[in-house]
């Protein structure tokens, strides 16, 4: 409902006109920002992905060559397996123990008004900050390995960061370290969204606690999980900073994710025109989950 | 988060609310861990990390580390300490929330009370760029900043922190002002009140909430990033979380961990402080930021 229809009749003066076109004025010059800085961009990347730039941009068009060599390198085939190890595992875990957390939390418990902030505040810090915690925390050199040993468990090891077959893991750890407690706050939303007359009938009918999680409060929770799912893909997917702290994509390229492929291949390696083409990869990833969820989510808010 | 309707509790017994209990306080030393090990670690020598007490109280308590990663410590050619690099984070974080949080109020309100054709598509639009992954815009950033001679500045990455920051802020707007009475608009434009007027009258007095929900988010945001800052801004102009970076992984010989710990430390104090002071409107930007789109 426009809540201005401007009078444009020829009596109406500048002034009047002015404040007709005022508020297209004030937008303008967002809107030509995003136009040119997001889908411009966009559209730039997506022609130099199928160009034979190298170092600099060139406009050269050499068809689909460079998506053919992309899924031919080794590194993007360790990337999108490290994405595919990586993402999985950290939206369940990160799932699982968000959901626990808040169930846990939203049985009437004393300091909750404490605990609730201390599962939150990862949530504040910067990758980089937290990547280089966990590296020293996880460097079997000085961290938790040879805590251990000082304490008496001579045989506890501890090393995956150093080793290429499990030091993708350890992003995991760091990652369900940071995103878990931004979970909980999504399901105790939910939760405390929920109507508890249902629940009091469900309990005078005789339903087990585990009967009522089951069957009425999990999928009163539908929306929280869907929610849940979409950010933390979108987060696994963008992961770039935290890699770079704890290991730097090492050992060797063991723990290279598809934004550090991008990175590599653009700027150190010269390989722009691949670079472009995997980056295009990702905005079809990520667009694949986002544009249905915002489009259901746009349509709900009318 | 709703208010206080009363909890989904269950009915439990004594073992299960030890139980449940337990499993909260030690998801509640989990988190606090690597906060801990970081602060006990930037507070004693290094011979005693390296001997193999990481855990450990320190013997001889030091804030040598602080003073290193504040001013003496070699990040990449100078030993110059974190500190000018601190200052860079300000004077890119500030301007950049400062612009975005305007435009971001501005915009949310020209969606939601001057409504006109293709406005719900602008908005598509830009909910949609909040959310593409920023790789696929690096090359074209990187072009456009050496064009306008501000590649590797601090100028350079406000303009780009700006730029990436207007849609989440129109987003936070234009929802909060969906629900701001529109009759109270409609009111005013009769008694004559012009567009900046009536944003600045009636609008802006009931924004408290959402601008500290804006500039927190933006804030937390911009201060830690480190893909824009690692691509536009090396050397001298680097920001706080690439400085960080740098220090971490580039120093050679022994590794200075404490002083590692302290600069990450120093890294995480202003969002952190941010958190403790306004955490609950950090958490309704986190939760606005997700669950609205």
């Amino acid at each position: 409902m426009a809540a201005t229809d401007p009078m444009l009749d020829s009596g109406a003066d500048f002034r009047t006109r002015l404040q007709a076109w005022l508020p297209k004025i004030v937008l303008a010059p967002s809107f030509a920002v995003m136009v040119i800085f997001v889908y411009g961009f966009i559209a730039f990347t997506l022609y130099l992905s199928f160009t034979d730039s190298r170092m600099l941009p060139s406009y050269d068009l050499v068809g689909w060559q460079n998506y053919e060599r992309l899924f031919r390198v080794r590194q993007w085939d360790t990337a999108i397996i490290n994405l595919g190890i990586f993402a999985g595992l950290y939206i369940v875990i990160s799932t699982i123990i968000g959901l626990l957390l808040a169930i846990f939390l939203d049985q009437k418990i004393r300091g909750e008004g404490l605990l609730r902030p201390i599962f939150l505040y990862p949530m504040a810090l910067s990758f980089i900050v937290t990547g280089t915690a966990w590296k020293w925390i996880l460097d079997p050199a000085i961290g938790l390995e040879t805590t251990m040993h000082r304490w008496g468990f001579e045989n506890f090891q501890f090393d995956w960061i150093k080793d290429s077959d499990m030091a993708i893991y350890t992003i995991v750890i760091a990652a369900v370290w940071q995103s878990s407690g931004f979970v909980m706050a999504m399901f105790l939303a939910g939760l405390r969204g929920i109507d508890n007359e249902i629940l009091k009938a469900a309990q005078m009918d005789g339903a087990s606690n585990f009967q009522m999680y089951r069957r009425i409060i999990l999928p009163q929770l539908r929306p929280a999980f869907l929610s849940a799912f979409v950010i933390l893909s979108h987060l696994a997917i963008k992961s770039y900073d935290l890699v770079v702290a704890m290991t730097d994509g090492g050992p060797g390229t063991s723990t290279w994710l598809p934004a550090l492929f991008m990175y590599e291949y653009t700027f150190t390696r010269n390989q722009m025109g691949i670079g472009a083409s995997s980056a295009v990869i990702m905005l079809m990833t990520i667009a694949a989950i986002m544009v249905p969820y915002l489009y259901a989510e746009l349509k709900e808010q009318k | 988060m709703a208010v206080a309707s009363s909890d989904t509790a269950i009915r439990s017994s004594k073992v299960t609310r030890t139980f449940i209990y337990l499993f909260l306080l030690l998801f509640a030393l989990f988190y606090l861990m690597p906060l801990g090990i970081m602060l006990v670690n930037s507070l004693k020598p290094l011979s005693e990390i390296t001997a193999g007490g990481m855990i450990a109280m320190p013997n001889e308590w030091t804030i040598e580390p602080w003073l290193s990663a504040w001013s003496t410590a070699q990040i990449g050619v100078e030993p110059t300490g974190l500190r000018p690099y601190f200052i860079n984070s300000i004077a890119m974080a500030v301007p950049a929330v400062a612009i975005s949080t305007v435009a971001g109020a501005l915009n949310g309100y020209v969606l939601t009370k001057w409504h006109f054709r293709g406005a719900t598509w602008i908005f598509g639009l830009l909910l949609f760029s909040c959310f593409i992954p920023f790789q696929i815009v690096l090359i074209p950033m990187a072009r456009i900043l050496g064009l306008l001679e501000i590649a590797g500045t601090t100028y350079g990455l406000i303009l780009v922190h700006v730029v990436y920051g207007i849609g989440f802020s129109t987003l936070y707007f234009r929802n909060y002002y969906a629900a701001f009475p529109t009759e109270l608009v409609r009111a005013a434009q009769i008694d004559g009140a012009g567009f900046f007027q009536i944003f600045w009258r009636i609008m802006l007095p009931s924004s408290g909430p959402i601008i500290a929900v804006c500039c927190i988010w933006q804030f937390t945001n911009i201060w830690n990033d480190f893909l824009f800052g690692a691509s536009f801004a090396s050397g001298d102009a680097a920001p706080m979380t690439v400085a960080l970076n740098n220090l971490v992984n580039s120093s050679t010989g022994e590794r200075p961990y404490n002083v590692h710990f302290a600069g990450a430390i120093m890294a995480a104090a202003p969002t952190l402080l941010v958190y403790i002071v306004a955490g609950r409107y950090f958490v309704r930007g986190l939760m606005a930021g997700s669950v609205k789109g």
